[in-house]
């Protein structure tokens, strides 16, 4: 089988394209295939890719806000930097660009709401999920109350939240 | 952890613990792999952070690993210690990343001896601890990952916040900061050309499917790996058992396409496998490419019992030392892609011959 971008040498590489949800087979000789992947990088590099979510992501209520102009306190990085290279500065840039981030991550994961392990609570978190589930579970649990309009389960996790908040600050 | 205790030649005669060819289904998992994004808090992320910053996390993180037991057989290199050979070398064995090669100044690499756990210092974050397992078990490497992040999670301060959780340089690996991988080996499903719908499907599910050699490396000789893509909004175990899931669903149909291959087609499968072997066994110029292709084939034929003298651990470690850094390695100098081609036939011919005779 031959190449079926220059047609002239064997085609030793196979690759299959899924855009959107259309499959193309292509073959390809070794350099068509290096030439090919160093434009596919070009064309869609990460940062590209996250520089145009974040685009989307403008609050509409914010228009008067220019975003790319904020920066972050701790590190200087502003929203044009991580527009431009795809990266965060540092931790406290999320807190800074939260009102932006909050929207892409969910754009991004399908949820903003981290529901995994915890670095600094680890002992209590156990503890608490031995009697009833920890903060972060509860959390997840509120959000998916609201989405679904569960108003009533919504205001009893409420205050179990802030039951349990209040107990990890007397700890 | 004495830095540099184990050098790096020493590795070259060991085999890793992950290439032992052991562990479940591992007829068509290669091996499962944890890895963990963590970041200091009140650091820059090492992109943004200054020679001295990166110093100072390079230092931290190096003296927060000492004190990790299951880390005390370790050695820390410094990637501006290496050579470019010597930094191919730790790519190749899957021990740091391809990025890890660029830019090296206050970068590090930590390997204990085993070889299954690796931490690279100032790669996209400030950590990124792995740990590697043969066959299917992914489960059980979260456990020991999870194990060696609580111990360092209390003697560094992690960037953290409650709703988005882990804070990462690149907000694809925010929340719990971990990925997945499972490397498969699926000639059957190659070969019956079911391939493209399985990769399809799987990218449908927000999976993604890389290479051999992870993010922007091709799927050559049948190998696939698999990972997941949200790191947000789902608990480690749930993300695990997600993977888990498809994985199973993947195996299956590896499995079948093999039954299938092996009831409607033996003889041409057989001709296939044991051409592939005479190659390996004869050639004198081999590219790493062909090299690849033709062990995919080897080691199907050992998995399916068509070949029997020749054990899948073999064939795993011939995978990893014909690749161009370990052939210069073993013999000691550096070597055109020409010369290369020659030692590599030597190389597989030598280990295979002994093996059958």
């Amino acid at each position: 089988m031959l190449c079926d971008v220059c047609g002239k040498n064997p085609a030793t590489v196979h690759l299959t394209e899924i855009i959107d949800e259309q499959m193309n087979e292509l073959h390809l000789c070794e350099e068509c295939a290096r030439n090919k992947s160093a434009a596919m990088e070009q064309q869609f590099g990460l940062s590209d890719l996250l520089a145009g979510m974040a685009d989307f992501e403008k609050p509409s209520s914010n228009k008067e806000e220019e975003p790319v102009a904020v920066k972050c306190l701790a590190c200087g990085l502003s929203y044009a930097d991580f527009k431009k290279i795809g990266r965060l500065g540092c931790g406290e840039c999320y807190l800074t660009f939260r009102k932006y981030l909050a929207p892409l991550l969910k754009r991004i994961h399908g949820s903003n709401q981290h529901i995994g392990k915890n670095p600094v609570k680890t002992k209590v978190a156990v503890k608490l999920n031995k009697k009833k589930a920890g903060l972060p579970e509860l959390k997840a649990q509120l959000q998916k109350a609201i989405i679904d309009e569960a108003f009533e389960e919504a205001a009893r996790l409420r205050d179990q939240i802030k039951e349990v908040e209040a107990r990890l600050d007397k700890e | 952890m004495i830095k540099n205790k184990m050098k790096i030649n020493d590795l070259i005669n060991h085999t890793s613990e992950w290439l032992k060819g052991t562990g479940p289904h591992s007829d068509v998992v290669i091996s499962s792999r944890i890895r963990l994004a963590r970041n200091l808090n009140k650091f820059p992320f090492p992109h943004w952070a200054s020679k001295v910053q990166l110093n100072a996390i390079l230092e931290k993180c190096s003296q927060a690993m000492e004190k990790v037991e299951l880390l005390k057989n370790s050695t820390l290199f410094l990637l501006a210690d290496l050579d470019s050979i010597d930094k191919q070398f730790l790519v190749e064995r899957h021990l740091m990343s391809i990025e890890h090669t660029q830019k090296t100044e206050q970068k590090g690499v930590l390997v204990n001896d085993e070889e299954n756990i690796a931490v690279m210092i100032n790669e996209e974050d400030h950590l990124r601890i792995q740990l590697m397992q043969s066959g299917f078990n992914l489960f059980e490497a979260w456990e020991i990952i999870n194990g060696i992040d609580d111990t360092l999670a209390k003697l560094l301060d992690y960037a953290f916040l409650d709703d988005f959780g882990y804070l990462t340089a690149c907000p694809t690996n925010t929340g719990t900061g971990m990925r997945g991988s499972v490397m498969l080996h699926l000639p059957a499903l190659v070969m019956s050309r079911q391939i493209e719908r399985v990769l399809a499907a799987i990218a449908k599910l927000s999976f993604t499917t890389r290479g051999l050699y992870g993010e922007g490396t091709q799927a050559s000789g049948n190998f696939f790996q698999i990972s997941n893509q949200v790191s947000l909004g789902h608990s480690e175990t749930e993300i695990i058992e997600n993977i888990n899931g498809l994985i199973r669903q993947i195996i299956e149909q590896e499995t079948q396409a093999r039954q299938i291959m092996l009831t409607k087609s033996r003889e041409v499968l057989e001709d296939r496998i044991n051409r592939s072997l005479g190659i390996l066994k004869s050639a004198r110029i081999i590219t790493s490419q062909e090299t690849i292709e033709l062990l995919s084939m080897v080691r199907l034929g050992s998995d399916l019992g068509m070949i029997k003298d020749i054990d899948r651990r073999t064939i795993n470690e011939l995978f990893i030392i014909t690749q161009p850094a370990h052939l210069q390695k073993l013999e000691n100098v550096k070597l055109s892609s020409d010369q290369r081609d020659l030692k590599r036939a030597d190389l597989i011919r030598k280990k295979l011959n002994l093996m059958s005779a």
